[in-house]
């Protein structure tokens, strides 16, 4: 996640007073950190000439321009922002996302698409994956190492066990993960010259695709205060509480 | 195997994250029960003024009067700032040690000069130079002394004064941090009149060289740098800069010991002996004073706004210091004195980066007069100091260790508040611009 900056605590996340979700205006919006990497694996490709064009993508509100921006200054070519904005931003989420993706992957000819792994704000890890299902694409998802071999992808998954290795054909879904690599820091010079680089403006109707969610949040709570403790005398009092509260 | 045919798309999430770094607070939704008109303390004009939350971090919102790229600019540098200096600096400081990769860092970043156009330099405006120097400077005036002189002293001077020769031989390599310059102006007898400088070049046609005789001090970077652009006066009495490098008999630069301010850069002497310089080495486009004055003036620029970054720093960590130490059952934050000195520190921030933004606007369209900057440097200076002074006293005891950074900036502000033409003398340069009458000397 960001380093810290002054403060030595980080703010407080609010939840709305309706209770249907959490305070995001006046919030410093920025790029997934997720995301950030896919990107540096994406320009690496590129500067080892294994791509020809990186296209950054991005749905939401004007305000992802800005996302957009940054990673055309850490080399991708051109962007294309999926204008999702009011209530449907605030009810978009990943089987939309991924049946726009699916439609932009057809009308672009993409070869691979990476994204990160899941986002840190609802952590649903689900976008990759419905992405690929929708293409009936192969996927290698937790990437922490990704090779091109011919017309196939070796991806090194991090999973539970430990590392898996697979080998898949493209046109694949990748999902990146923390030790994929470490992103480079945007220089100067590339983010000037991202201003002359051209970001897109489309609609999901122009791809085909109905953004309505079909999950209506019903309540959205803090977790609860942490209780005080109970300080107990001896191991035997300890067990008899342990035993009260149902624990044991 | 190239993938010749289609494109790589890359779905990225933009994410609502409270970064600790965030510009804008959460907007709290406070409800404010107004019983009558009167009673409310905005009254009837509560709906003519359009009520923004305050933001004690922008407290006049600077971010609104930059463009995206700069804002991206200061953004992305900030985080190499935070991430890769931060975490060296406190030994670096307690240590005395320069890290001269810092300067190949920033290099990468393409931060170093950045307001020249081509040569390998970014080309961007003059309020981006500022926002990157106050990034620098939130984490040590050392290094944005690093940073300043090889931009404005070394690489400005090279590009406005030097032939074209010159500055494709130098230029690119500065820019990258390749190679590391100094600026020599001052001497040990010679410090606010540089006009009165020991430091002789006598042109020897036999050979087409000059012969540098002087001793020159309190040079940042000289005891590691590559170049050295040194003022000498030739026999014509005016006063010409040199190109000189390392290897060259008869110079030496020797580091001073015993410094207690900017101590994680390099500061020495640079000392001539009959040094023999090529004159492809002579700065050819400006002769007189009026030559180190407009290197110093765009450093001093930079100062301006670093200094106010170092200011921030002070205010920032003053201010969570107090509310986090408990004395007499309430948090320090809690007291009149202690929240006072907070209200002075964020004024004089706020204002002081208002006046550096314009500056910058002024001088990208070249309406901006030497003054301007002396006034803004002298102020930034200033009130930096009394800043970091009255924050290091809101630490109490702590306040003297450098774990806690504060008593750092105090030590670097002393420095800062010197060089580049001490606050007093930019007073007097003010105060002729003011009255038409010069105070510099005893004469008339």
């Amino acid at each position: 996640c960001f380093a810290p900056f002054l403060c030595l605590r980080p703010p407080q996340i609010r939840v709305k007073p309706d209770r249907t979700g959490v305070v995001t205006d006046g919030v410093k919006h920025s790029m997934n950190p997720f995301c950030e990497i896919a990107v540096e694996e994406a320009v690496k490709l590129k500067e080892k000439k294994l791509v020809k064009e990186v296209v950054a993508v991005s749905c939401g509100p004007q305000q992802v321009q800005e996302t957009i921006r940054t990673a055309l200054a850490m080399g991708a070519d051109r962007g294309i922002h999926v204008e999702v904005s009011g209530k449907d931003y605030e009810t978009l989420g990943p089987l939309q996302v991924s049946k726009i993706f699916a439609a932009l992957a057809k009308k672009e000819q993409a070869d691979l698409i990476i994204l990160g792994k899941q986002a840190i704000d609802d952590d649903c890890n689900q976008t990759g994956q419905m992405t690929a299902a929708l293409l009936d694409w192969p996927q290698g998802t937790f990437a922490s190492e990704v090779t091109l071999e011919a017309d196939k992808l070796k991806v090194v998954r991090e999973i539970d066990g430990g590392l898996e290795t697979i080998k898949i054909k493209l046109p694949a879904v990748v999902t990146a993960d923390l030790r994929l690599n470490t992103p480079r820091y945007a220089t100067l010079p590339n983010i000037m010259k991202a201003k002359k680089k051209k970001i897109v403006n489309v609609k999901p109707a122009d791809l085909g695709v109905d953004v309505s969610s079909r999950l209506e949040v019903l309540k959205v709570d803090e977790p609860p205060q942490r209780q005080s403790g109970v300080k107990v005398e001896t191991v035997h009092d300890l067990v008899e509480k342990l035993k009260e509260a149902g624990r044991i | 195997a190239v993938f010749s045919r289609a494109p790589l798309i890359m779905a990225l999430r933009s994410v609502s994250r409270l970064l600790v770094n965030s510009q804008r607070c959460v907007l709290f939704t406070a409800s404010r029960s107004q019983k009558t008109a009167a009673a409310s303390p905005w009254g009837r004009n509560s709906r003519l003024l359009d009520i923004s939350q305050f933001n004690w971090r922008d407290a006049l919102d600077l971010e609104g009067l930059l463009t995206e790229e700069e804002i991206m600019i200061r953004d992305s540098f900030r985080t190499y700032c935070q991430e890769k200096l931060m975490p060296r600096i406190l030994m670096a400081n307690r240590d005395e040690v320069f890290h001269r990769e810092i300067v190949s860092e920033m290099g990468e970043l393409g931060v170093l000069g950045p307001t020249i156009k081509g040569y390998g330099c970014a080309g961007t405006s003059y309020v981006a130079y500022g926002l990157i120097a106050r990034e620098v400077e939130r984490v040590d005036s050392g290094y944005r002394s690093v940073m300043s002189v090889q931009s404005s002293l070394v690489m400005h001077p090279i590009n406005a004064y030097g032939t074209e020769e010159q500055k494709e031989k130098y230029l690119p390599r500065l820019a990258r941090g390749e190679i590391l310059g100094c600026f020599g102006l001052t001497e040990p007898n010679h410090g606010s009149d540089p006009g009165g400088m020991e430091t002789r070049a006598k042109y020897n046609p036999s050979s087409r060289t000059f012969t540098l005789t002087g001793s020159k001090t309190w040079i940042t970077n000289s005891p590691v740098a590559d170049i050295c652009v040194v003022w000498a006066k030739c026999e014509d009495g005016k006063v010409r800069g040199f190109l000189l490098e390392r290897g060259m008999k008869g110079l030496s630069t020797p580091k001073i010991e015993g410094k207690f301010s900017l101590r994680a850069s390099a500061t020495g002497m640079i000392i001539m002996d009959e040094v023999e310089v090529p004159e492809e080495n002579l700065l050819p486009k400006v002769s007189g004073l009026a030559g180190p004055f407009g290197c110093l003036n765009n450093a001093r620029y930079g100062i301006a706004w670093g200094a106010l970054g170092a200011a921030e720093f002070c205010f920032h960590a003053a201010r969570q210091y107090t509310l986090d130490r408990i004395q007499f059952g309430v948090p320090l934050a809690r007291n009149q004195l202690i929240q006072k000195k907070m209200a002075d520190m964020l004024t004089e921030i706020a204002i002081g980066l208002q006046s550096c933004v314009q500056l910058g606007r002024l001088i990208d369209e070249k309406k901006a007069a030497p003054e301007m900057i002396s006034m803004l440097k002298r102020n930034s200076c200033g009130k930096a100091l009394d800043i970091a002074r009255q924050a290091r006293d809101m630490l109490g005891g702590n306040g003297i260790a450098d774990e806690y950074h504060i008593i750092r900036h105090v030590m670097n502000l002393e420095a800062v508040n010197t060089y580049e033409g001490t606050h007093d003398i930019h007073a007097l340069i003010l105060g002729r611009a003011i009255t038409g009458l010069q105070s510099f000397t005893v004469d008339k």
